[in-house]
């Protein structure tokens, strides 16, 4: 095979659909292309491994979410009880609950792969450049950060305008401004706010029952919290990832685990990810401050989310995965390790400062993280502008030394 | 008196086939060639016509922007061939060698007494000077500028290089002799890095401002070591010189001979039995390659190391100013799933499935495979782990790429050669040609700034 195709390649090397032909030919072997110049040698990563690392580490979180969807659907129906037996309770990880969560969120993924990639190739194609790798994760991502019960076509319209207006008009993979995935996000949600926010889209279902008897409904931590009520569930609850939520983004304890991989293989930045939870701590601190000293009446409508304990803002909503998977995100995020720390830490603050105070809708990760992204190469700026300015400052010290040679034996001999 | 230097930031790259430290003598060679792109940005005149008979030492050309720098023949003989390419521009002056060899004797001056003026022209004359590079732009130093300092790095970390204090050995008179003569070059010093052995001549050489650094590669390469010891400002110049070299300028100095005659280490996993070879510059490359032996008939021969070297083959010639040949295998063959299987047998700095981390003494027997494609830089931060200099490596490459010539003159670009990118262009994720980008950087700016 490995001779068939090579010569298949050859043959269709000027043919308009090369690339796409080339990027699975790519897939499936490595090229035998060898270096020319500069170092004989290249190390073994590639940016095929790197995405792969990314999506390898998202996984454990999507069969979560799978697993999740039923269960949280057959808990609203009240046909199951709720689990307390820690994260491997028996009653969660049943086939029932994982076969609904399939047949949910595997379409999402089929869709957010087909649409994305879809355009990627086209983009391809017109442009004549090889497939490149940045979709793999984006794509993964998108079905993790959204409502289950969204309407396919909704993702599609908004994998399309994410894709071209997000990647492809700056000049594809590794040129984009903005995360592509959250970009795509932000498109859903102020484009079809009723199907991304509110207390009946985080549990299949709930869109359908709704004003029927069987109503079921599925508010999330932070949206009982914004509407000042309590909300049911315990702390390990909220750390395993037994709560309603986006797909993916309930279980903190799995999104702890991919980020400790991608720290461990040093795929994404550790910097990003402690100063952001540093961040959202250190806001959290505040609106607790805040509220202990009493200078916040108990009816005002932020009293119950500045109350709620500052660390546990990592274990809900989509913080945790927002630091992990996409703050850390090479291209939008800042590229100097100076500025990862800025970068991040405004991140974590800023997430948890708009998740208490936006009105309509108590989160605020992905518009904290597009923020920064905007921000992230004035951060750079000035770091890098830290750099010339020492250099500068060296520049006062500079021996130059006049052009003509002769003078230099008259300076030897006054020095020696 | 000695500083010690430690780099931490940095990449071993350990690979099989590490020349062992004997030295035979290689079979002499009939033809010997200058390849001109050894010389970068000269702008060659000849002196000699082809079929002329020429000795040793004599000039063959100089240099365009400054008629008194002679580049000299190695050997004495007739020269047989100047190979020329697009619009006439000269690659290779080729000199079939004499069975005996006649060399142009210098009239030497006193080292003592001489001053700095007269070794310039000394050295201009006799062809010593092309072996002084500069920097900034990284080429062969402009006679009329003069330098800050004088850097030599006498520590190989590169992989498989040749190990200067083998090759330096019993060198310490010519040595010294160069030394007291480019000392009267610079009203500056003389910065010699050695590594922590005890065996390095340097030891015990006057003159010089002696430093010891260690750490992992690119502790060994002088732009590093500029960098720590004593960085380039704009409108400074710094001159480098190998020590290898320095051991020619001192034989030049003392007895008026160019004596191209250097030890050279032949190294690689393609090489049957790796080991140091005496020969000249400009020597076919067969003349010792087969001796040791190789392995297999297809392989990529390098003039120089795996990471700065240039691409030869058996027909080459060593190059003016290399002491390695290297010799790998070439990796035209296609992966199964390369892209994500478990690697064990090639080295990486990230953990992403690869497992070079578990054994960082393990030598390795890396080919000439890409690993992977072309793309645009995504990645981040993996530059700053293996580049000691206190430079943002990747947007001195960016603002390259987009010939920013201020940015590029902030960020440092003064200060480095195309072989300071060689390690991060090795880790490259997105396999960028980084060395080309600086180099075609470094070209701009001096035909900008003049």
């Amino acid at each position: 095979m490995k001779e068939k195709l090579h010569a298949f390649r050859v043959k269709n090397q000027d043919k308009k659909w090369f690339p796409v032909f080339s990027g699975f030919h790519t897939f499936l072997f490595t090229p035998k292309e060898t270096t020319h110049n500069g170092t004989h040698i290249k190390g073994a990563d590639d940016l095929k491994r790197t995405m792969n690392t990314v999506v390898m580490s998202l996984v454990p979180c999507l069969i979560f979410g799978m697993f999740n969807t039923g269960y949280q659907h057959y808990l609203a129906l009240g046909e199951i009880e709720a689990v307390s037996n820690g994260f491997f309770s028996a009653g969660f990880w049943t086939m029932d609950n994982f076969l609904l969560g399939l047949w949910k969120v595997l379409p999402l993924v089929i869709v957010s792969y087909g649409v994305g990639l879809a355009i990627e190739f086209l983009f391809c194609v017109i442009k004549k450049h090889e497939i490149e790798e940045g979709y793999l994760v984006t794509g993964m991502l998108v079905p993790l950060i959204v409502p289950v019960d969204l309407p396919l076509w909704m993702l599609a319209v908004a994998v399309a305008f994410g894709v071209v207006i997000g990647k492809e008009v700056f000049g594809g993979t590794g040129m984009n401004i903005l995360n592509p995935a959250l970009t795509i996000r932000a498109f859903l949600f102020f484009a079809y706010p009723t199907w991304m926010s509110g207390d009946k889209v985080w549990v299949h279902g709930a869109v359908d029952t709704a004003g029927t008897a069987d109503a079921i409904s599925g508010e999330t931590v932070l949206g009982s919290l914004a509407q000042g009520a309590e909300h049911s569930y315990s702390l390990l609850d909220m750390f395993y990832g037994f709560i309603p939520g986006s797909v993916g983004e309930t279980s903190a304890l799995l999104i702890l685990l991919g980020g400790l991989f991608l720290v461990f293989t040093k795929i994404a930045s550790w910097r990003i990810m402690v100063s952001a939870v540093l961040g959202s701590l250190a806001m959290g601190l505040i609106f607790n401050g805040i509220v202990s000293a009493g200078w916040l009446p108990e009816y005002s409508k932020f009293y119950t989310l500045m109350s709620f304990p500052y660390w546990q803002h990592l274990l809900v909503g989509g913080l945790a995965f927002g630091i992990v998977f996409m703050a850390t995100d090479p291209v939008t995020g800042s590229q100097t390790n100076k500025g990862k720390w800025y970068y991040g830490f405004f991140i974590g603050f800023l997430s948890v400062m708009i998740r208490v105070f936006n009105p309509g809708y108590p989160e605020g990760v992905f518009l904290a993280i597009l923020l920064m992204n905007v921000f992230a190469p004035t951060i750079d700026h000035y770091v890098v502008r830290g750099n010339i300015k020492k250099r500068l400052k060296r520049l006062k010290t500079a021996t130059i030394y006049p052009r003509t040679s002769d003078e230099v034996d008259s300076l030897k001999t006054e020095t020696a | 008196m000695s500083k010690d230097i430690r780099i931490r930031k940095g990449l071993n790259i350990n690979l099989v086939g590490a020349a062992e430290q004997t030295i035979s003598k290689a079979v002499t060679s009939n033809v010997y060639a200058l390849n001109l792109d050894d010389f970068h940005g000269i702008t060659p005149k000849m002196l000699v016509k082809q079929g002329e008979d020429i000795k040793a030492g004599e000039p063959l050309f100089y240099n365009k922007n400054n008629e008194e720098m002679h580049f000299v023949s190695p050997v004495s003989g007739e020269l047989v061939e100047i190979v020329r390419g697009a619009r006439r521009r000269i690659l290779t002056l080729k000199v079939l060698a004499d069975k005996e060899q006649n060399y142009v004797i210098n009239k030497v001056p006193d080292l003592d007494t001489a001053s700095g003026e007269a070794i310039k022209s000394y050295l201009l004359q006799c062809g010593g000077w092309p072996f002084i590079k500069q920097r900034p732009y990284d080429v062969i130093a402009d006679p009329s500028v003069t330098p800050k300092a004088i850097f030599v790095s006498a520590y190989g970390t590169a992989p498989l290089a040749a190990d200067p204090d083998f090759i330096l050995k019993d060198k310490e008179q010519e040595i010294q002799a160069a030394i007291m003569g480019l000392g009267k070059l610079t009203p500056g010093k003389i910065h010699v890095t050695i590594g922590k052995s005890n065996r390095s001549p340097f030891n015990d050489i006057e003159g010089i401002e002696l430093h010891k650094i260690s750490g992992p590669h690119p502790a060994g390469l002088v732009g590093t070591q500029i960098n720590k010891i004593d960085p380039v400002n704009k409108g400074e110049t710094v001159w480098t010189i190998s020590p290898q070299d320095l051991v020619m300028l001192g034989e030049l100095l003392l007895t008026g001979k160019f004596n191209a005659e250097r030890t050279v280490a032949l190294a690689g996993s393609v090489i049957k039995e790796p080991k140091y070879y005496k020969t000249k510059i400009g020597a076919e490359i067969s003349t010792f390659l087969y001796a040791s032996g190789v392995k297999q008939d297809r392989f990529r021969l390098i003039n120089g190391d795996v990471l700065t070297g240039v691409k030869t083959n058996t027909e080459g010639y060593l190059g003016f100013y290399n002491n390695t040949v290297t010799a790998i295998p070439e990796g035209d063959d296609y992966e199964f799933f390369g892209w994500n299987k478990p690697v064990f047998n090639k080295i990486s700095t990230t953990r992403a499935l690869t497992f070079s981390w578990l054994q960082p003494k393990k030598k390795y027997d890396l080919n000439t495979n890409t690993n992977g494609e072309h793309r645009a830089f995504v990645v981040t931060g993996l530059y700053e782990e293996v580049f000691p200099l206190d430079i943002y490596p990747m947007q001195l490459l960016k603002a390259c790429m987009i010939k920013d010539l201020d940015e590029m003159e902030q960020l440092g670009l003064c200060e480095v050669a195309p072989e300071d990118f060689a390690l991060t262009e090795f880790i490259c994720i997105s396999k960028q040609p980084h060395q080309q980008i600086i180099r075609e950087g470094l070209d701009l700016l001096q035909k900008e700034l003049g």
